[in-house]
């Protein structure tokens, strides 16, 4: 699967192969559940009433199909491409990912099983997962290490509220990857019953194409929205990656347009040249973890090294196998931004645009900041505005240098 | 016992027939290398085979064992912090093998370290260290093609997982290519979280050995020799882990010296092969 193939849009293979990334890479006792997930997630698709049930709880609960936002001021600040933000802010939860949670927790469901498990970094999948579990009435424990429970402690709360369960996790760097760590302890632990949330389109197959499935209803509406707007596709897309879901949501109905040029932003966090950063695909080496293979931060004996951003939903060693592909295919151009430089487009966006964006996001917006002036006025930029700000405050406050 | 060098991926089958030929099971104590420190592992390593270990699993140390439960995760961590790579476990499987050639010695772990350093070459220097097989908790049947190929240029078998989530159908794609033993996780759960049910394991060996001739191993439920007892009365060999290093974070906790930690560890080992070796004398 190289740039020649016929499709960008074809993968995975049978056994979840994104080129030379993805596959299954689990222990054995998880396997079959692996692959008893595949058969209910495939036979979903074909199934009329799932999808029916699907559409209706996304358009009544979520509030889908969500704006696509003409940002003015933005655009007029910047002085180049046309800018409109995608608004997965304004989903119920805040943020894209309760688009695969109404998706997954179906599945659930039809599959019999009556305990959910997730795992959390900046806790917005926690909440979207703890929210879908309320909803159905499950009951839901959520894995978050303790270093992200510290810096997003109203999202700790907001899970509570919901009725979910938070389990600390005090292994490793304490961050998204030692909850993913823990979270497939769990799961290995309680296989009859329980069902895995995964909240990114990483992990194991068929996770990364079953999420990535969930979550094109992102780029799906995009391109209606767009052409009726401007009536013509976007010549560019920017979204943030971390595990990359709301990213590969965004970009996959576009991938076979040659037109539109994409980007995907990683966390630079302090920089690159510094070992504080996020920024998998720039800086790390195909490796496995978390079920695929995919990049990775790691040192040269296979250790996992720990990530960091400013963002909690960001810092993350890993990314999903499909965005590592579409890396070496060259479909897609993988860049990224500072800490710094994601908290400037955070201030910016407020200001002028009166959208207080998740950290995550502001690192999407920061990028738009260096593209747009350089290109033309009636050049179309749409940005994936994957969450909304309000659980980062604090964060913001005190890179800031205010106490609340 | 034969005095005659034997090549890597030969040990463990004539151990197990010779395990066989005495009618009894065998111990498989499981210690990771570089935990407390790479002298100290060493000394745990080269006492093993004294003290009734008849098979040996080495843990190569891993920054995310997600399979693991606390006890393994610490011990992989002791042994990171302590300066443990790839090389240093090849490093001390080479140091073992120079005083023991019969002991199989088996390398278990997760697959990225082996990845990184490049599963042709990895492979290569295994064999060459006297290693005798591979267990790799993270990678699948569906996956290990590759690594099976280089495994078996190099005499290495690679010795696969069954589970009590594993259907018979699913068995059959787990023996296909399983080399040495077959490894039964007797719980769903990470090491040394969950108790082996002596009965649960009784019927999953039996259905084992109605589609293989391959020796069965059971492991991650067992602490104690009566658990060990056990299931050396059902199965072809025990493993503990969890145990064997937990014995080692106690006696740090109590600040023993390095010496009296490998006593504990050797001490430990000797009590369980002796439950194991003496569970089918039992009336």
């Amino acid at each position: 699967m190289k740039a020649t193939a016929n499709s960008f849009r074809s993968g995975p293979d049978a056994a979840g192969h994104f080129g030379a990334f993805g596959g299954r890479y689990v222990a054995e006792t998880l396997m079959p559940l692996l692959l008893d997930l595949e058969e209910a997630w495939i036979a979903s698709k074909d199934d009329p009433a799932f999808q029916a049930e699907l559409d209706a709880l996304l358009a009544h609960y979520v509030g889908r199909p969500s704006p696509l936002y003409f940002a003015e001021r933005l655009t007029r600040h910047l002085g180049g491409a046309k800018i409109w933000f995608k608004r997965e802010d304004l989903n119920h939860t805040g943020a894209h990912k309760i688009n695969n949670c109404i998706g997954q927790v179906l599945l659930a469901r039809k599959m019999g099983k009556t305990r959910i498990i997730a795992e959390t970094g900046a806790g917005q999948h926690g909440v979207a997962t703890a929210t879908v579990a309320a909803r159905f009435g499950l009951p839901c424990v959520i894995y978050m290490g303790e270093v992200d429970r510290e810096r997003q402690r109203p999202n700790v709360f907001r899970m509570n509220l919901l009725g979910a369960e938070v389990r600390a996790v005090a292994s490793g760097s304490r961050t998204l990857k030692d909850a993913m760590n823990e979270a497939l302890r769990d799961w290995v632990a309680n296989v009859s019953d329980t069902f895995y949330i995964i909240g990114s389109a990483a992990g194991p197959h068929p996770y990364p194409a079953m999420v990535r499935d969930f979550q094109t209803v992102i780029g799906e509406e995009v391109r209606a929205q767009i052409l009726q707007a401007e009536a013509r596709l976007p010549d560019l897309l920017v979204a943030c990656v971390g595990g990359g879901s709301n990213a590969i949501g965004l970009f996959h109905p576009f991938l076979d347009e040659p037109t539109v040029s994409i980007t995907g932003v990683e966390a630079a966090g302090e920089g690159l040249a510094t070992r504080h950063h996020a920024a998998t695909l720039s800086k790390g080496s195909p490796g496995v973890l978390h079920g695929a293979r995919s990049y990775l931060l790691q040192d040269g004996d296979g250790q996992v090294l720990e990530a960091h951003s400013i963002s909690a939903g960001l810092d993350y060693p890993g990314v999903g196998p499909e965005h590592s592909w579409l890396k070496e295919s060259g479909r897609v151009n993988y860049v990224s931004i500072r800490d710094d430089e994601a908290l400037d487009a955070f201030q910016w966006t407020c200001r002028l645009e009166g959208i207080i964006p998740a950290l995550e996001s502001a690192h999407a917006i920061a990028q738009v900041i260096k593209m747009a002036p350089e290109m033309e006025p009636d050049k179309i930029i749409v940005v994936g505005l994957s969450g909304r700000g309000d659980k980062d405050v604090f964060t913001v406050a005190q890179a800031l240098g205010q106490s609340l | 016992m034969s005095a005659v060098p034997q090549p890597g991926g030969t040990r463990i089958g004539a151990r197990f027939a010779e395990l066989r030929a005495h009618r009894r099971a065998g111990f498989i104590p499981f210690v990771t290398a570089g935990d407390p420190d790479a002298e100290a592992s060493f000394e745990i390593l080269q006492g093993l085979p004294g003290h009734g270990a008849d098979l040996i699993e080495l843990g190569v140390p891993f920054s995310d064992p997600m399979a693991d439960g606390p006890a393994i995760q610490a011990s992989s961590l002791r042994a990171l912090k302590s300066g443990m790579s790839v090389k240093g476990v090849l490093a001390l499987v080479e140091r073992f093998r120079a005083r023991d050639d019969v002991t199989p010695l088996v390398l278990m772990g997760y697959f990225n370290p082996i990845h990184a350093y490049g599963a042709e070459h990895f492979l290569r220097d295994a064999a060459h260290a006297g290693v005798d097989g591979l267990i790799i908790v993270d990678l699948s049947p569906e996956e290990d093609g590759a690594l099976r190929t280089h495994a078996s240029t190099n005499g290495i078998d690679i010795v696969r997982l069954a589970t009590p989530t594993t259907s018979d159908r699913r068995l059959d794609t787990v023996l296909a290519g399983a080399g040495g033993f077959l490894y039964y996780v007797s719980v769903t759960g990470v090491t040394g979280t969950k108790a082996v049910s002596t009965e649960d394991v009784a019927s999953a060996v039996a259905r084992i050995r109605r589609k293989s001739r391959l020796p069965c191993a059971v492991g991650f439920g067992i602490r104690t020799p009566e658990q060990a007892a056990a299931v050396a009365r059902i199965a072809d060999a025990a493993v503990v882990g969890s145990a064997m290093v937990q014995s080692i974070a106690d006696g740090l906790v109590s600040q023993w010296p390095r010496g009296d930690i490998v006593d504990g560890a050797l001490r430990l080992c000797r009590s369980l092969a002796d439950a194991v070796h003496g569970a089918r004398d039992a009336p």
